[in-house]
């Protein structure tokens, strides 16, 4: 069986990560909607997650695969946190966008 | 290799005395279990093993700080008892949440493998999301909840993808292997790629400048219980877990990387000290106070081959002064809305005892000799001149001058001022003297004993 990584190469799993994982920061940094924070945080992980299913096919090694399992556990546990957090948030204020929440400083 | 298994068994033993109906018994049994653990870890010490395919790796280095971290979690569990005497329904969550944030910070310091690793870290982390938000009637505390949680993921996202470029170069994830393929040369670019972004994703866990921003707002809050946790179990955690990943990661980077050390520890410790000193909130107070005490802890990064006992004294010492020092502001900020410096006016006359354990315990954070501070100070400047970076002990030095007059800023208001008018009677439960006098004594103890720490390495 032809494997596809060689006719694509490496090179361009690890832009593709890359570019990724960037979206993910900035959306990070210029999002002020909660939820779509949540939304980059995940694309963040996730292009973790394809750069080591990449690495793993490169590597003909399964161990990169079984650690995006790990990987998939925890962010889904992370992101039920998040949202609960999120949850008692808006019963407090009424609202998601994180420029109301601005009552420590010092 | 059971320690681990052990706090998790403990865990889950805390979660089922609830359904039985065996509340009242909860603080006692975790902590004489965490008794029985410290001792069970304390027996394997000198030990060198591996356990479950390489996953976890037992050795001085990952005894001495179990042993640290189970200590702390013996006084954070004794300080719960009657912090959530209000909310005496949730206790077991509040305890179990504590031990399992234990779990993870064992596997932090005794990981074998990546996988561990990250899994500690998460452990870690995602129990301190919780407790950070966990007062969720009181929007401080969800503000502060949602800042953590934010950077914390933003955090543990480029740490996944420095694990992920470390796997792409080396196609293993066990750091035994790593460690021999970085050493022998000729990997891919990637790897050096890898191993900046984990050391900045653990430099955010510490709150290292210019990644500190979030632990003040954070810090300041959160239920105090859990900022007492953050400021020294999850720093020492963090700290351990960064020099652990450095022996094995980077010892075949460029001269350069040693240089951004040094100007990260640098300032690190001057941003800290200097917002500390416009601070009126003993917690961003404490919490800048920690960002400087971090970017000493740095210093250690510089020479790693002969730091390991430095840094653990360094790190007990911070970590028994911190513990004090928030045990008194426990005591004397409950029920007020801020935690500010003036709530400490004339403490000496209310209760003589919290002033002076407060006291001990600044001074101690300062470095003033015969307290354990000073050593730790001491040890880690010795250590960085040995490799010659004099620069960097110079600055030292002057950041603990100035760290002086926050601390004192303090202690001149316990002494030297009037009591406030409105000022209730204090209440000080048993379990709060006890947890002060203890670690401030263990402070003072290996102050005058500094050999007791730094032989057992």
């Amino acid at each position: 069986m032809v494997n596809v990584l060689e006719i694509i190469g490496i090179d361009s799993y690890i832009y593709l990560s890359v570019i990724l994982f960037c979206i993910g920061v900035f959306g990070i940094l210029y999002r002020r909607n909660a939820i779509i924070m949540f939304m980059c945080i995940e694309i963040m992980l996730n292009s973790a997650n394809m750069l080591l299913v990449a690495f793993s096919t490169y590597h003909q090694d399964a161990s990169g695969q079984v650690f995006v399992f790990f990987t998939m556990a925890v962010a889904a546990a992370e992101v039920a946190v998040g949202l609960a957090i999120l949850v008692a948030i808006f019963r407090n204020i009424g609202s998601i966008d994180i420029d109301n929440l601005k009552n420590l400083k010092g | 290799m059971n320690t681990l298994i052990a706090i998790g068994g403990l865990a889950v033993l805390v979660l089922i005395a609830e359904i039985i109906n065996l509340r009242k018994f909860i603080i006692p049994i975790t902590i004489i279990g965490l008794l029985g653990i410290l001792g069970l870890t304390i027996n394997d010490f000198g030990l060198q093993a591996t356990y479950f395919n390489n996953m976890i790796v037992v050795n001085k280095f990952s005894t001495a700080f179990n042993s640290l971290f189970i200590v702390l979690t013996i006084f954070l569990v004794t300080l719960s008892g009657d912090f959530y005497k209000d909310q005496l329904p949730k206790i077991s969550d509040y305890i179990s949440l504590k031990l399992f944030l234990l779990m993870g910070a064992v596997s932090m310091v005794s990981f074998g493998n990546m996988a561990m690793f990250f899994l500690g870290l998460e452990i870690l982390s995602i129990s301190l999301y919780i407790l950070a938000g966990s007062n969720r009637k009181d929007i401080r505390s969800n503000e502060s909840g949602m800042k953590y949680f934010l950077l914390g993921s933003f955090a543990s996202g480029v740490v996944l993808f420095g694990i992920a470029f470390i796997y792409g170069a080396t196609a293993t994830f066990d750091i035994g292997e790593i460690f021999k393929l970085a050493i022998n040369g000729g990997i891919p670019k990637w790897y050096q790629l890898g191993v900046v972004l984990i050391i900045i994703g653990m430099l955010f866990k510490i709150a290292a400048v210019p990644f500190h921003f979030w632990a003040p707002d954070v810090y300041q809050g959160a239920p105090t219980l859990t900022t007492t946790l953050m400021s020294t179990l999850a720093k020492v955690v963090a700290i351990a877990t960064l020099y652990k990943l450095s022996l094995i990661l980077t010892l075949s980077m460029p001269e350069a990387y040693i240089t951004a050390l040094v100007f990260i520890s640098i300032i690190t410790m001057t941003v800290g000290n200097i917002m500390a000193l416009r601070q009126d909130n003993i917690k961003r107070l404490l919490a800048y106070s920690g960002i400087s005490h971090a970017g000493f802890m740095i210093m250690a990064l510089v020479n790693l081959a002969q730091s390991e006992a430095s840094l653990f004294y360094y790190a007990t010492a911070y970590a028994l002064a911190g513990i004090a020092a928030f045990t008194v502001v426990i005591v004397v900020c409950r029920g007020k809305s801020e935690e500010l410096i003036e709530q400490f006016n004339g403490l000496a006359k209310r209760s003589p005892l919290l002033a002076a354990v407060m006291s001990i315990a600044l001074l101690s954070m300062g470095g003033i000799p015969i307290f354990a501070g000073f050593f730790g100070k001491f040890f880690l400047f010795s250590q960085a001149l040995e490799k010659g970076y004099i620069t960097l002990v110079i600055f030292g030095v002057i950041n603990s001058i100035i760290s002086i007059f926050y601390y004192f800023k303090v202690i001149l208001a316990m002494y030297t001022k009037e009591v406030e008018e409105n000022a209730s009677e204090l209440q000080i439960p048993l379990s709060y003297k006890v947890v002060g006098v203890v670690a401030i004594l263990i402070n003072i103890v290996i102050g005058l004993y500094p050999s007791f720490l730094l032989d057992i390495f």
